[in-house]
């Protein structure tokens, strides 16, 4: 009997389970918004409406999406080589840092072309500065990488707090925020270059990043799956000794691969910075680091999967706060405990229905069989 | 000098303060950790402890009902980051990133549902509270000098759950090394296949080891929302669960030395406080910033090994899974 067992089909794996999973994280979502007294349906109608229905919510769902896709990527480049980067929060925050003070220090002198890759150049700098010590602490001193990133965060936060107190500042201000930086220094937004192209859409802050978060995305693709190097780093993540016997040095992976992943959490700092905000101000990162979990978890680490399920989160985001207003005892915070229950269910749940499934499969599979067998 | 004195105590009675809900996650860390499951969630849990204290006390009055109900939360919680870590061999961290985001997100819907206010509860009353009690002889040592002082502002004076903290240490301490569960406790997190083994289950005292952490964080909730303060506010733990991380960390997962890395995580923080805006001889103005990411910054350097080394159960985080 327990020899019937099969490994599931490629599909179930790839598709079937992760649905599974969403569709438990949405029920349990359902049964909280049921308690609070309203009906689920209605709630999610009205954030798949505020999220695609108009084209301005499309916009705010795909400027909320392209934080996630590259804090996603920056998790699941780190997860393909077996380390966890919970530090994304902090990489965004200070690789906003950095596009900042090069806007800060150029716009008046430099013109758009110049500005825009200087910018985010030093926004992946700074990211991947911000990764470099747990990264070094990890592969040369065995320091636990989950514990150290977190300690990142923290160190991030009150360092930003005393930058923009004491420094950046704007004198005379009581606002802890830089100055405004000048239209040279700011990324166009989509309604303007889709308006260049007679296209008209509404205003949102969607802008030039996506376009980037798209291109990053596919360098991605290619760099994991068809490159040497990334074909170490996926091997350091399979086998770390078998990596070794193979002439490949698992620390200088680590290393490379943290330094990628805090470069590509940067870059949410310069979609946030100079993309949406035109100043450095506090907190803009707003738990788009943790978000990359659960999008890197969701799109098992796949670009395509990240790009589908940083879309989805966007909707979440932006749905949830059409619904915050739509029904005012539903707070915005709603999406904070969907996401978390994604996060729960298809990361470290992620397996549970596996067992029911193979039994499903195999129960198919032995049909099938015994029907041949009859033949 | 006698103002001094009273400058230093005073600071000293804030350092207990602050410290006492860092001791209960502490405590509650070493033993989950000992166990050999990462628990990351103390956050949540303390901030799930804390709306649920100060809910259920601002419908009921009591206190008592209110510790009660965090406990209660808390152990729930446990039991879900045990159901994804111990019984399906999940990852121990994203469990524990999913519970956080989740006590923070699901506190503030709630309380938006519950009492209309945007995640906050009612301000509670001092009934509904655990208020600062005297021990006996405050009044009779007063009248000594230095040692009345002490007694009086250091060591008597404060709410019960400070002392109940001081007390969870002592019993972590002996219930981990005097015990024959703490014995097993240990052993599961270093060698998990030697405990199965000898026939004794390791998810049973993995999962008694996340429920005690439940019980302790319940605990450390219910301080900081109705004995350090009188209401629940959204996000009112501040980080305060990864401290007590990183206390742990600096500790060595060992209750005593847990309990003095809370002490001195806590007295930085007092010392931020009074130190906002001060301008110190030959110094000048200390960043308030730099004094509260100390904290983070010393355990970082500790886990880099550079002053002594901080090594954790050897099992902690693995998910054990029994060969068939």
């Amino acid at each position: 009997m327990s020899s019937t067992k099969q490994p599931l089909p490629a599909w179930a794996d790839i598709l079937l389970i992760p649905l599974i999973n969403l569709c438990i994280a949405f029920a349990v979502s359902s049964m909280i918004i049921y308690l609070i007294g309203e009906n689920p349906l209605e709630a999610f109608k009205v954030m798949i409406e505020g999220a695609f229905g108009t084209s301005e919510g499309l916009g705010y769902t795909l400027y909320y999406a392209t934080n996630f896709i590259f804090t996603g990527l920056a998790v699941a480049i780190a997860f393909h080589a077996m380390l966890f980067n919970i530090g994304g929060e902090g990489q965004a925050y200070i690789g906003g840092l950095g596009v900042a003070i090069v806007l800060l220090a150029l716009d008046q002198t430099l013109p758009f072309w110049a500005l825009f890759p200087l910018a985010l150049i030093a926004g992946m700098l700074f990211g991947a500065a911000w990764a470099a010590i747990p990264a070094y602490l990890q592969a040369y001193r065995g320091s636990h990488i989950v514990i150290t990133t977190i300690m990142f965060n923290f160190i991030a936060a009150n360092l930003m707090v005393y930058l923009l107190v004491n420094i950046f500042i704007v004198p005379g201000s009581m606002t802890p925020e830089s100055r405004v930086f000048s239209e040279a220094a700011q990324l166009p937004f989509m309604h303007e270059i889709l308006g260049w192209l007679g296209i008209t859409i509404s205003e949102s802050p969607l802008n030039l990043s996506f376009i980037v978060a798209i291109v990053v995305s596919i360098l991605f693709w290619i760099y994991v799956w068809h490159t040497r190097w990334g074909y170490a780093l996926r091997a350091v993540g399979f086998s770390e000794s078998a990596a070794t016997y193979a002439g490949i040095d698992p620390k200088k992976i680590i290393m490379v691969t943290m330094l990628i992943s805090g470069g590509l959490a940067g870059l949410a700092g310069l979609n946030e910075v100079m993309g949406v905000q035109h100043k450095l101000m506090l907190d803009f990162v707003a738990g788009y680091g943790f978000t990359g979990i659960a999008v890197a978890l969701m799109g098992r680490n796949h670009p395509v999967g990240i790009i589908l399920s940083s879309i989805l989160f966007g909707a979440l985001f932006q749905g949830g706060a059409e619904l915050a207003f739509e029904m005012p005892s539903i707070s915005k915070e709603m999406v904070f405990v969907i996401q978390g229950l994604i996060i729960l269910f298809s990361g470290a749940l992620a397996y549970m229905s596996k067992p029911w499934l193979e039994k499903l499969f195999s129960l198919f599979a032995s049909k099938k069989h015994s029907e041949t067998e009859v033949d | 000098m006698d103002f001094a004195l009273n400058d230093l105590l005073s600071m000293l009675a804030a350092t207990i303060r602050v410290s006492t809900p860092l001791i209960f996650a502490a405590m509650a860390g070493i033993f989950s950790e000992r166990s050999g499951i990462v628990d990351i969630s103390l956050e949540g849990k303390l901030l799930a402890g804390a709306f649920a204290a100060a809910s259920v006390a601002a419908v009921t009055g009591s206190p008592w009902l209110g510790l009660l109900a965090a406990i209660g939360v808390n152990m729930l919680l446990s039991l879900i980051h045990g159901f994804a870590s111990i019984t399906h061999n999940g990852d121990q961290v994203v469990s524990g990133v999913a519970i956080n985001i989740i006590v923070s997100g699901l506190t503030v819907v709630l309380g938006m549902a519950w009492f209309h206010r945007a995640g906050q509860t009612p301000t509670l009353s001092s009934d509904a509270r655990f208020m600062p009690i005297d021990l006996p002889g405050t009044e009779a040592l007063s009248s000594i000098p230095v040692l009345g002082d002490i007694y009086s502002k250091l060591i008597s004076g404060h709410n019960l759950l400070v002392y109940v903290a001081f007390l969870s240490v002592a019993v972590t301490w002996w219930v981990l090394f005097r015990t024959r569960f703490g014995l097993r406790l240990r052993a599961v997190g270093e060698n998990p296949k030697a405990v199965d083994t000898a026939g004794i289950s390791v998810a049973f005292l993995r999962y008694r080891a996340v429920l005690i952490a439940g019980i302790l964080t319940g605990i450390g909730g219910t301080y900081i929302s109705i004995a350090q303060n009188a209401s629940f506010i959204r996000d009112m733990s501040a980080g305060q669960g990864y401290i007590a991380l990183a206390a742990m960390i600096f500790g060595k997962w060992k209750p005593l030395p847990a309990m003095f890395a809370c002490f001195l995580f806590g007295f930085l923080d007092a010392l931020a406080m009074r130190l906002q805006g001060v301008s110190l001889p030959y110094i000048g103005e200390v960043p308030v910033q730099l004094i509260q990411a100390s904290p983070y910054i010393l355990t970082v350097i500790l886990l880099a090994g550079f002053v002594g080394k901080a090594i954790a159960p050897k099992a902690d985080g693995v998910p054990y899974v029994k060969e068939r």
